[in-house]
This record gives C-alpha cells, structure tokens and sequence, in this order.
C-alpha cells in the first residue's frame, strides 16, 4: 500500500479519553509538517459506548475525513464490561474492533488491545484479514501501562505503538506530553511510550503504511469550528453568554465562559434557553455586546425572544449548533435539518440574518460579519453550523488569528451625540425613526443623558410608545425591511460564497455549512480523475445571494444540491430564493446521522452524469430534479 | 458619576412629575383600575429616593400590567409574556449601576414566567419586581389566571377553576428572593413605603401589589379593609425569621380568599450577597460595569491571537 496519507482511528469506549488522546496526537502531526482534519463519532453517553476519532493527516490542504482509514488502534471499550450491562449493550466491548471494520482499506494496520479485546467475538476475522491484506498487531496495551503507570495509560501505549508502526518520531509527541503533564505521570507516560514504542519496534512488520512527511511555511494551530467561532466573538468584543448546556453547542459555549471571566466578561448559565437568549437581549439593551446559542431544541426557546430582538431592534448574535432531529433526535450526531427552523422560527414577517460557515477559518470570519451586522444594523445574527463542524479540528496558520479587534456598538450614540439627535417635543428620544438611512435608527443605553425610550415588542412610534396607526406600521414595517437591503449589499462585497473546481465545468454541486470542505474534496478527485465538475458552497443563508446562485446555476446543465436532510431544505431554499432553477437541481441527501464521505458524492455525480435513475450503494438517497 | 452614562448617580431632588411623560398617553387601563395605584406608588417611591428616570430601566411583560412604562418616564423595555425578568436581571447584569425594576401581572409572573421568577429570586439579583396581582387575565377579558380563587368562573372555566391558587409569597420564600412584601392599590402609602424599601434593598426584591379589577374581578372595596401585618397587634412575626415568615405567609394566602385582606412586610434577608456580589468575589463580573467599556476609546481590547499559543 503507498497511501499519500495516514487515517488514524482510535476506537475506545466514551470516558476512555479518546478525545483527549486523539488531539495530542493530531498536534504531533500537525507538528511535524502535516495538514490534519479530525472527526469525531461519539454516543450520547457519559461511560461506555463506541466512540472513536479519526484522524486524517497528509502532506498538503485536507477539507474532509476520507473515505475509510488505512490505521485502527482498538483499544477496547473499556466501560463496556459491566456484566448487567450485556443485555442492553450487547457486544458494545468489542465495537471499537468490529465497528466499520470493512471501512480499513486494503493493506491496513491494525493494533488492539488483547488485555481487552479477543478477535474471537469478531465474525470472521481471520477471514476478513487476509482478504484484505490487513497487518494486525495485538498488544497487551493494558499490561503495559500497568508494568510502568496505571491502566489509564494505555492510550499512550497505543501511540506509541502507532508510532513505532508509521516509522514517526517520538520527539513532538514527547513534547506534547511534556507541555500537558509533570513529575511522576508524565515520567510514567514517558515509560509507557518508550516501551511500547520498542517493543513494537522489534516486531516483524510486513506492512508499508508510514507516516507522510511534509513542511509548514509558518507556525499552526490546531482549532475546531466552536474555537473559531469563540475567537470571533472575543476579537467582536462580545463580553456577555447566557446558555443553557446542549450538546453540540455546549463546545464553543464552554469556551466562551472560560475565557471572559479573565477579560472582564460575564458568562451566565440560566434556567433555560428561553431566560438565555432573554438575557442576551438584555444585556445587549443596556450597552454590552452580548451572545447566545443552543442546538435545534433549545433554540425551539429562542423563538421568542428572537422575535423580540427582531422588533426591539437590539442587536444579538445567536449560535445554533445542528444536530439530528426531530425533537431530542440523535444528540451527538450531525444533521442540516434546522435550517427552515432558524430562518423562519418566531411569528410575523421575520428580520434576521443567517451565516452557515464551511470549517474554522470561516467560523471565525462569518462570527465577525455576523457582530459586525448585528450592531451596524440592529439585527439578530445568526450563525448556524454543526456537531461536525462544532468539534472538528483542522490546522490553521497561527497568523490567521493575528486580527484587529472590533468592539464597535455600530449606530449607538454617545451623551454628546444625544444633545444634537431627535427628540419629540417631551424631550423623549425618538428611537426609530421613520426616515432612517438604511433603516438603521441610532440607538441609545439606558443611564443615557436624553436618551430615554421605550423599546416594545408592540409594534410603536418613533419613540417606542405602543402604536397600531396604519401610517406608522407601514413606515415601521418598511423601514424594518430596507435594513435586509442594506445588509444583502453589504455581503456582496464581503463575498463569502465559495466556488471550487473546473470553472468551465457544465456539472454542479451545491453546498451549505459543513458539508463544504467533503464537496470540495470530491470535485477535486473527480476532476482529477478527468471529469469536469465545479462547486458552490454557499455560506449566506438570509439575506440570500440570489444572484451568485442564479449565476452559478445558469453557468451548468445541471446540479445536485448535496445537504444532510431528508426533506431536501436547502435545494427549496434555493428554488424559492432564486426561483426558475427547479429543473436543473437535483438532491444527494444524507440522514443517517454520519457526515458525507468524499466518495459517496463521487459516486452520486457519476449516477447522474450516466443518465441518473439509479441509487447509490451508500447510505444516502438520490432525488432528480423537477420533471425529471 | 459614570463616564459613559451621567443620568446615573447623580445626587439631586427630584420630582415626582419627572416620572410622567411630557404627553400622557390616554390610559387603556379602566377606571378605578389598582394598576394606578401602582404607578403612583412607583412615581413617588423614585422620587422619594431621589432618581433620575435615565438612571432607571423599567422592564414590563405583556397585559394591562405591562403598560405601565407607557405611563412612566423612564428607560423602558416592554417585552413579551413572562419574559421581563430575565432581560431584566440581564441589563443588570451588563450595567450593575442602573436602578432596574421589572414589573408584570399575576399571570405573567406566577404562571408562564414561573421559571424565571424562581431563578431570579434565587439568584438574588439586586432589582426589584413588582408583580400585579389582580387574581384573573384582565387585558384577554377575564380569564382565570394563577391566583385566581378555587372554583373561580371564566368562559376558559366555565364549571369553575378546579385548582388551588398559588401561593405567591411561599413560592418567593421558597425560591430565594431576600425581600418579599405584599401591599395593595387601596393602601398608597404603604404601597410606596414598600417600593422604597424594596428598591433600597441590596437583593431580588419581591412585591406582591393587590391590583383589583374592577372590570373582570373585584373592585377597590373588596380590598378594603386590609391589615397590615406590622401594625395589627393580631400578627407578631420576625421577617428577618424564615419560619416565622413562612407561617405568615401561608395564613396570608390563606386569608385572601376568606375575605381578609393582609399586607405588609414578609420577609428579608439583609446578610445574604446579592448576585452581583457573589459573581463579583469569585472573579466572575468586572467591578466596573461592563456597559462602560464600550464607550471607552481608550479600552484595549483583548485579542484572540493572545491565546492561541495554546493551540500549537
């Protein structure tokens, strides 16, 4: 085998510091020269349950996992061996081993731990090992870490062992260790690396797969889509959360409350996401930049405070982290079916906008146009993303991050600007205006000098009062809606549409959020491989960019909208938005809970490019387009 | 005195009739509506205590309680059914300096803000909250609400309410709020002593404000006569004592709806720390409110790129 690329899959049971473990090593790889992108499949559990990350490293840009991997290290479920738990959890010990096991390409390593797992409760393994050319390495990982440490350490083992089987230098992965730990355990980890990583070293090893080696240009960070988000939102000066936990959101909301208190910021945990997204509003009300956010459930409460933040006029940025749904759905696992719920939740003609970034770096610089918008134009903001891209992790150069901030409170005016701003004849403040440039009314902070207003859910006068005057609802409505105006212009000059692949290509494929980086991924093999094939990522969801679409869409024959939804959301958004389009777009649809994997969108291009008809073998669903 | 915000702190006399708007709003509550009884009560309490309107940031919910910032000048925020306490405790939150009231009826916060209501009284934030309780849905035609009677007739109870009413004083107790009085319209001078002490105190202030409805429900003479608790030689409890206040509370509620009217002083706890202070000693809120440095042009803002080390 001379895979370009290791895909490392660590397999354990949750609690078993999979992820922790997963993350050292990816910064080793990435360390040593190489791009790395990092998935995650957990259970919605706190002990026990096949977890595993995947690891993917190579020598140049990865925007995706791969299809399958060429290294699995099972450590074994080490929660899983509570007898009484047998009946529910069935053969949950040996998953780490058997789960996807099919998925190990050709050729590909195995290491597992014999002090846990026995091949014997693995249908055919023998079998299976030798039709596929699997190199397998059974260690006593467990033995191991107890001979110098405790059990625990077994992880460290299992990189080591890894190690020793890629021909990679322990040197960052020492370093690594060094940096997280001190004094006896990390002597004992030192231990349990070196050992393990000799022992291994003495083994005959038939295989080939080594480690790729590669080079950085400048320094780099390992960062997942919640940091990137986070970062923003500190450079944006947001110094307020209110949040209720709610996995996958919780990620970025942890990260916000243990770095404000440092920065003078407040985080607040609260009842519910009702109180949280009210709190946000509040604390926005009187002066401060402030945020919240949930997953699909909690932000069902945010409805209607959302709609209050709409017609108060307070600007407010919202995170809404998806996962698989209805109702509590699959919590760990991702799905791009909220995308009706975030753009329409809330009664009445709604006002808000809605940014779904594709991977970190966007993460960071849609969260800042998403502060940016909010304040200029008092607004809810809305960014929308994923368990996927919540908690995945790729390798950005350190400078990316090297910003201005920009704490800026937009049209809210100072004690002096007050002196010389409107006022009715009582010497209140006339908050919105009817004839506002752009819509935007300037906006004052209680504690304000001549400020004083009344902000309303009712619909009002310019002053705030509570008013149903035909005259005044019309201007008010009208106003509302030029700022939705103002705001699309302003992101066409922003430009955060992305298009990939062959521009003269007649064959398209379109895709929101996190599904982005896999789309690219397969446009490149498929033009690689002699196709012709270009994709759109779209990022705008509301205020939509409905002439980049239409270009996009008039420029092929056809294309298929690729989205994890069942009821083909996003491809509606489209046809409502850009209207005219609906016999050209067909859908590749996926809902299994697991994220796209390049090859699957390969398949599903060359299905239609021979006619269509037909569907895929993967576990995801074709459906032609309007007339078709 | 505030930098960004001068309307805060500053020491001077001030008039009731600063509280009024320029142009009063012709008044959606009926006549002889306790909900003027609260106002007035507002009026003079700030008044009395000396703040400036901008200082102060009156949060409503949804009903003829709701109202009341259309008829009091100030900084207002209306904002939807049982939501005013958490933008409330919130805008306090971001700027600790401000006098922040939050009002609503029985319904807004006994029943669809229930949850809120509990939380903020046990965080104890230092605000105050006055709630309406009229004992029905006014503003929908005279629903039957949280506090509303057993048995209490409505066209969404048309063969009579079937459950108990809340016990509004217990559940504060309960909760966590450090000062919990009840006063009624038919009392104006005992209704703004309350407010005052209410506002003066260093917590989550409780107000349990007997509005009657003349509309739907009872008039004003149905609450007369009342008893205030303190100055009855029948009552002799300890509000500094939770039990004591416990047991008062509940013959309280009780009694309503015997026909006996009991106001007064319940309960309060001068020794525990408000919110503020709490998050204040473990690091958690800035000493200087947090809505300042967004007018501080010479605030150097922390920068992401200052933590990213951590990532290589």
């Amino acid at each position: 085998m001379t895979d370009d690329e290791l895909i490392w899959r660590v397999a354990g049971g949750s609690g078993d510091g999979i992820d922790s473990t997963s993350q050292n090593f990816a910064k080793a790889l990435m360390r040593s020269g190489l791009d790395v992108f990092t998935h995650r499949h957990y259970p919605s559990r706190i002990r026990g349950g096949h977890t595993y990350v995947e690891i993917r490293a190579k020598d140049g840009n990865v925007t995706s996992r791969g299809d399958g991997y060429n290294f699995l290290l099972a450590l074994g479920d080490s929660f899983a061996r509570n007898p009484s738990e047998h009946a529910v959890y069935g053969d949950e010990e040996v998953k780490p081993l058997s789960e996807n096991l099919d998925d190990l390409r050709e050729g590909g390593i195995i290491v597992y731990d014999e002090g846990l797992l026995d091949v014997e409760d693995v249908p055919n393994f023998e079998e299976r090992v030798e039709e596929n050319n699997w190199h397998v390495y059974p260690l006593d990982l467990r033995a191991l870490a107890k001979e110098h440490g405790r059990e625990v350490m077994r992880n460290t083992a299992g990189v080591g062992a890894t190690a020793a089987l890629v021909d990679m230098d322990l040197e960052h992965i020492e370093d690594l260790m060094s940096d997280a730990m001190g004094g006896e355990i990390l002597e004992q980890n030192l231990e349990v690396l070196h050992d393990a990583y000799e022992q291994v070293n003495s083994m005959d090893q038939p295989h080939d797969l080594t480690v790729p080696t590669g080079e950085h240009d400048e320094d780099q960070v390992l960062v997942s889509g919640s940091h990137g988000i986070a970062y923003a939102a500190i450079d944006a000066g947001c110094r307020f959360i209110a949040g209720y936990p709610m996995t996958p959101w919780t990620d970025a909301y942890t990260i916000m409350t243990n770095l404000l208190p440092d920065m003078g910021g407040i985080s607040e945990q609260v009842e519910d996401e009702l109180a949280a997204a009210a709190m946000a509003v509040g604390a926005s009300h009187a002066g401060a930049k402030a945020m919240s956010g949930s997953s699909g459930g909690g932000f069902s409460l945010m409805s209607e405070p959302l709609g209050l933040a709409e017609m108060t006029e307070t600007p407010l940025v919202l995170l809404e982290a998806m996962r698989a749904g209805p109702s509590t759905g699959m919590p760990t696992k991702p799905e791009q079916a909220d995308l009706e719920h975030i753009l329409y939740t809330s009664q009445g003609d709604s006002h808000r906008v809605a940014f779904g970034p594709s991977d970190p770096k966007e993460c960071y610089e849609q969260t800042r146009t998403a502060f940016e918008i909010a304040w200029e134009y008092q607004i809810p903001a809305i960014v929308v993303y994923d368990q996927k891209l919540s908690g995945e992790y790729r390798n950005v150069d350190a400078s990316f991050f090297d910003r201005e901030p920009n704490a800026s409170l937009g049209k809210t005016l100072t004690e002096d600007e007050i002196e010389e701003a409107a006022h009715d004849a009582t010497g209140k403040f006339k908050r919105y205006q009817h004839d506002a440039e752009d819509g935007v009314s300037p906006r004052t902070v209680p504690g304000q000098k001549g400020g004083r207003y009344l902000a309303s859910g009712n619909e009002h006068w310019p002053t705030g009062h509570i008013a149903e005057d035909p005259d005044n609802r019309t201007a008010q409505v009208e106003r509302r809606l030029e700022k939705l105006d103002a705001i699309h212009e302003d992101l066409d000059d922003r430009d955060q549409q992305v298009v990939y692949g062959d521009e003269d290509a007649d064959f398209g494929l379109i895709a929101w959020g996190s599904q982005q980086g896999t789309v690219e991924e397969a446009v490149a093999r498929l033009n690689d491989n002699g196709n012709s094939v270009k994709a759109l990522g779209v990022s705008d969801l509301s205020p939509f960019p409905v002439e980049e679409v239409r270009a996009f869409v008039d420029s092929v024959d056809e294309a298929i909208v690729v989205e994890m939804s069942s009821t083909k959301q996003f491809r509606g958004l489209i046809q409502k938005e850009v209207g005219g389009v609906a016999t050209k777009l067909s859908s590749l649809l996926k809902y299994n809970g697991n994220p796209f994997e390049p090859a699957e969108i390969v398949e599903a291009v060359e299905i239609e490019q021979n006619g269509g008809g037909e569907q895929p073998t993967a576990q995801t669903t074709l459906e032609p387009a309007a007339g078709d | 005195m505030s930098k960004a915000f001068s309307a805060i702190g500053e020491e001077r006399d001030v008039e009731r009739d600063e509280f009024t708007p320029g142009i009063e709003p012709q008044p959606t509550w009926c006549p002889g509506c306790g909900d003027f009884g609260v106002l007035k009560a507002l009026k003079g309490a700030m008044a009395e205590l000396g703040k400036d309107p901008e200082e102060v940031l009156l949060c409503t919910g949804i009903g003829c309680s709701g109202k009341l910032n259309s008829y009091f000048e100030s900084y207002g925020f209306h904002t939807i059914h049982g939501r005013s306490l958490p933008v409330a405790r919130a805008a306090k939150v971001a700027n600790h300096d401000l006098e922040v009231v939050a009002a609503g009826g029985d319904g807004d916060g006994y029943g669809i803000g229930g949850n809120h209501f509990t939380h903020s009284a046990r965080e104890n934030h230092d605000m105050t909250y006055i709630v309406f309780n009229n004992e029905v849905f006014g503003l929908t035609k005279g629903q039957t609400s949280p506090t509303s009677p057993k048995g209490h007739k409505s066209k969404t109870q048309p063969h009579g309410n079937a459950k108990d009413p809340v016990r509004p004083l217990s559940m504060s107790l309960s909760a966590g709020a450090s000062y919990i009085a009840r006063t009624a319209a038919v009392n104006p001078n005992q209704a703004q002593e309350i407010i005052v002490e209410a506002i003066e105190h260093d917590g989550f202030s409780h107000i349990d404000f007997l509005t009657q409805c003349p509309t739907w429900n009872k008039d004003a003479k149905q609450y007369v006569p009342y008893v205030d608790v303190q100055e009855s030689d029948d009552y002799d409890f300890d509000v500094t004592d939770r039990r004591e206040a416990s047991e008062m509370m509940y013959e309280t509620e009780d009694k309503l709806y015997e026909g006996t009217v009991l106001t007064g002083r319940y309960y309060q706890d001068s020794e525990r720390n408000s919110y503020q202070a709490e998050k204040q000693q473990r690091g958690d809120m800035p000493e200087e409110p947090l809505a300042e440095r967004y007018f501080d042009e010479d605030y150097e803002w922390e920068r992401s790129y200052d933590l990213i080390d951590r990532h290589k």
